[in-house]
This record gives C-alpha cells, structure tokens and sequence, in this order.
C-alpha cells in the first residue's frame, strides 16, 4: 500500500510537472498583458515534439542520443524521491538533500558533455555558461541545504521536514536567510529570468538553450519534460521545506486531500511570485551573474551563521 | 537552546536581531549614496522594533522612550539631513565603485564568525534570553569598521560611523536592560550633533578639495609643487 503510494506520487510528479510551468507561463502572459496559451500548452508541445523523428547529426557519438534519457531519468527520479504531498512514505529513506543535489549534477553533467559532443560553436558556448553557473550555484544550495540539516540533526528530507512539523511555527532568521538563498540559487538553476531567458532564442544571451539546439523530436521533448521537473521540483522543495504545513503524515484518504490541495495552493502561489518577479526585473549581463550567485551564497552562509549565532 | 524553547518576543528579537546584521551586509554592498541611506533608516527601524519588543517582552518601559528616541533621531532626521546634503551636494545619483567587493564580504563573513568566538565566554555571564544577540551586535560594530576601511566617499563612512554607534546601542539593549536614560540622551545628542559638523565639514573638505574622496586627502600639501 505505502508502496502503491509512493509510485503514485512519483508519477503524478512527473505527469504535473508540465501543468505547472503551463500555469506559470499562463501567469506570466496575464501579467504582461499578453494572450495565455492554455495551462495545458505544455502537453500538447510535448506530444507534438514525441510525434516526430529525432535528427542526429553525423558527428554525433553515442553520448548524444543517450543523454535525454540519462537526464530525463535522473530528474523524474529525483522527484520521486522528493516528499511531494506526503511524509514517510518508503521512498523517503533515499531522500537525501546531498543525493538531490548529486541527481542534479548528474543530468547538469551530462546535458553539458552532450552540448559539446556535436561540436558547434554554440553548444560548447551553452556548455561551459551553463558550468560556470553550476560551479557558482552549487555551493550556496549547499550551504542553504546544510543550515536546514543542521537545525533538524539530519540530512534527509522527510525527517527534517517531520521535525519541522513536530516542532510547530518558530520565527528561524536562519530559514528566512536559507530561503532567499535557495529561491536565487532556484532562479539561476532552471534559467528563468535574471539569470536565462526560458523563452528566447537569440544567440548571445541563452544558456540552457544553447546546450539543446541540436535536438529534436523525442529527444527534445525529454530534455524539455526534464527541464519541467526541475522547475518544479525546486518548487516544491522550497515550498515543503520552508512551508511543510498540509503536508500528510498519516495515509488516510482525508490527509491525502488535504496534502494534494495543500501543495496544489503552494505551488499555484510560488509561480505567481515567480511570475511577477520575471515580469519586474530585466535580465541580467552574463558577467553579472556571479554577483547575483554571490549573493545567494552569501545569504546561505548568512543562514548558517545565524543559525549557529542565534539558534544554538 | 533550539528556538522553540524561547518565548514569542525573544523569537522575534533574535529575529530581528539577524535582520540588523544582513543590512549591515547591504551597507557593504550598495554602490549608490541614497541606498545607502535608506540602509541605514532601516538598520534604525529594526534597531527601534528590536528595543521596543524588549520594552514590551521583558519589561524594561524605560526602553520605550529609547525607541522613540531611536525612530526621531536614525529613522527621520538624520536619514533626511544627510539626504538633503547629498541633494546639495549634487550627489545623490553617484555610484562608487566598489573595491574588491568579493574579499571585502569574504572578510565580512569571517569578521562575523570572529565576534561570534570573542563574544561566547562573555555570553556564559549573562542570563538574559537576548546574550547571543551579543555577538551580532559586535559584528555590526566591526562592519560598520569595515565600510569606513574599505570606501573612499566621506559620506559613506559618516554612515559607517553611524552603523558602529548603531551597534553599540544594539549591545547595551540586547546585553543588559539598556543603559541609563542620562547616558542614553547624552549619546543621542550627541550623534545628532555630529551628524550636523559631518554636514558642515562635507561642505569644507569639498571646497578645500573638490572632492568628497578621502583618498584625495593623502595628497594635500603645504607648499604646491
């Protein structure tokens, strides 16, 4: 039963996970005055993307038509592991934040040797940004990792977040620190605004976009659908760790609800925030980048600090 | 302690608390003159909410006339004169240059962990819920130190020297029951005054000099070569 659970939450995450970028981008065309595809766009541009055959250029290796696979796997993966509305479940035991963050480097590594393996000029361009970014962004979500692993003695996600519940609402700097942390480090990760523009292809300024032009078709849809899953997943990891209130702890049908509608209201609300932020602020020079990264790791080590200052 | 051991109000000071410390970071890291001074404002605000929950939580009601003293004098009047001066000045849309940004918070961070180990055997003595804010009181002193060091504007190290006195008041409210209202009044008195002679001298030096950078003032000589 608990097993059925956990298998149904893993697919429901993955399955979800292209309705909620839908609604972000929704959100966003709302507030930019634009007309919303529907929330379910996302869908109907993957099945389109699934329809058609993959091109592989000739200089391709076999590293090139593996890696949508590879990354696709460690992201649905991921958010199988991840506590999505609920606790305890078996899969929490490998639900740890460091092996999260492991998943992460893995599809990242991949996607980055895939990027140079056709050997254009954009791909290895995309490549080493999109390094350089993670080289930058890793510490800090280390760091706002730790600050949380150290408050709840564990480094497992679904304990940390059972202590959280256990010991009720308590004003933490070091979690509001960790949060801020985490949402840039969230930001300059899954490329949206100040950091990549998600929906441009103009050559200079994409990252993310760089590394994939080569692919097509099914390919494609895998590394777009995986792209998905990590927007969301960051989504909810910020959303369950630092608001873990709804979440079900006990198996029974009403908590269940409650913990669906829970994380439902959650992201809803995180991807309106995140759409009024993408709308207010203007994208960022590249060479810029490592003073927004340096501030988020300076806000996790700020976190940490605190929490040894203040907390012990 | 962990944090759900304390009462409401030591929460939110301790809160707060970290909040002083993080627009003591600001500081270091604002390039343009009037964000400095609304720094600066609301390192005051959170410094007159920090003394005024401790009025409340502890109960020392003295401090409410330290937080109202705090609120006039760091959140409205000297934010607005140093705001109208650098309006005179002619130099409020100016961005400095920061040196060695990345070092200068690098040393930021450490001076924090450093007044973190100093403060830890003093804590031991007190037996307020508020000592750990102790150490972060110190680290808004040395910041403050920091910005002075590291800047060359004269009217951002009139802001650095403001931040110290910030944090030395933060000491004396988080440490003991706040000092005496004599001591009290005379401190705020006389950081107004200083913040009305830094105004006259930023008037000085820049007629002396044509310039507010301090740096220019290594060069000055008797005799004109």
């Amino acid at each position: 039963m608990d097993w059925l659970l956990a298998l149904i939450q893993a697919v429901l995450f993955t399955l979800l996970a292209p309705l909620f970028s839908g609604w972000l981008k929704w959100v966003k065309c709302l507030l930019q005055n634009r007309r919303p595809p529907p929330p379910w766009q996302p869908y109907r541009d993957l099945r389109k993307l699934f329809g058609k055959r993959p091109v592989v250029a000739d200089t391709a290796s076999w590293l090139f038509p593996v890696t949508p696979y590879v990354v696709f796997c460690a992201a649905a993966l991921s958010g199988a592991i991840v506590p999505f509305f609920a606790v305890d479940l078996p899969t929490a035991a490998i639900a740890d934040m460091i092996v999260l963050v492991g998943f992460f480097a893995l599809g990242r590594f991949f996607l980055a040797l895939a990027g140079m393996d056709v050997g254009t000029a954009f791909g290895g361009m995309g490549s080493s940004r999109e390094m350089t970014i993670a080289s930058l962004a890793e510490p800090a979500m280390l760091m706002a990792i730790f600050t949380l692993a150290l408050t709840a003695s564990t480094t497992n996600i679904s304990v940390a977040i059972d202590y959280l519940l256990d010991t009720g609402l308590a004003l933490r700097p070091s979690f509001l620190f960790a949060l801020g942390g985490l949402l840039l480090v969230a930001v300059a990760e899954t490329g949206r605004i100040p950091i990549d523009n998600p929906a441009t292809h103009l050559e200079l300024t994409m990252i993310h976009e760089a590394m994939i032009l080569e692919y097509s078709g099914r390919h494609l849809a895998l590394i777009e659908w995986a792209g998905q899953i990590r927007l969301m997943l960051y989504g909810v990891l910020i959303a369950n760790i630092f608001l873990p209130w709804g979440l079900a702890r006990e198996f029974t049908p009403e908590a269940l609800g409650i913990g669906a509608a829970a994380i439902a209201a959650k992201l809803g609300a995180l991807a309106v925030a995140l759409a009024l932020a993408e709308t207010s602020v203007a994208k960022m020079r590249l060479f810029r980048v490592q003073e927004f990264l340096g501030f988020a790791y300076l806000l996790s080590l700020l976190g940490m600090l605190s929490h040894i200052i203040l907390e012990v | 302690m962990p944090v759900p051991a304390y009462s409401v109000y030591e929460q939110a000071i301790l809160f707060i608390a970290a909040l002083v410390v993080f627009t003591s970071f600001l500081m270091l890291g604002q390039k343009r003159l009037s964000g400095m001074i609304h720094l600066f404002a609301a390192q005051g605000a959170l410094l007159a909410a920090t003394t005024a929950l401790a009025a409340y939580a502890l109960p020392y009601p003295h401090l409410y006339v330290s937080a109202l003293i705090i609120v006039t004098l760091k959140v409205i009047l000297i934010p607005a004169m140093l705001h109208r001066l650098i309006v005179r000045l002619d130099m409020h849309r100016d961005a400095e240059p920061l040196y060695l940004y990345g070092y200068v918070m690098m040393a930021a961070a450490a001076l924090v962990m450093f007044s973190y180990y100093v403060v830890e055997p003093i804590e031991h003595l007190s037996t307020l819920a508020t000592r750990n804010a102790m150490a972060v009181s110190l680290a808004v002193v040395l910041l403050g130190m920091l910005l002075m060091i590291t800047r060359r504007q004269v009217v951002t190290h009139v802001i650095g020297f403001m931040a110290i006195e910030n944090g030395l008041f933060f000491a004396a409210v988080a440490s003991t029951q706040g000092m005496p209202m004599v001591v009290e009044l005379g401190i705020a008195f006389d950081v107004l005054v200083a913040a009305v002679i830094f105004g006259v001298f930023f008037f000085h030096i820049r007629s002396s000099i044509d310039s507010l950078d301090v740096d220019r003032l290594n060069r000055l000589s008797e005799v004109e070569p």
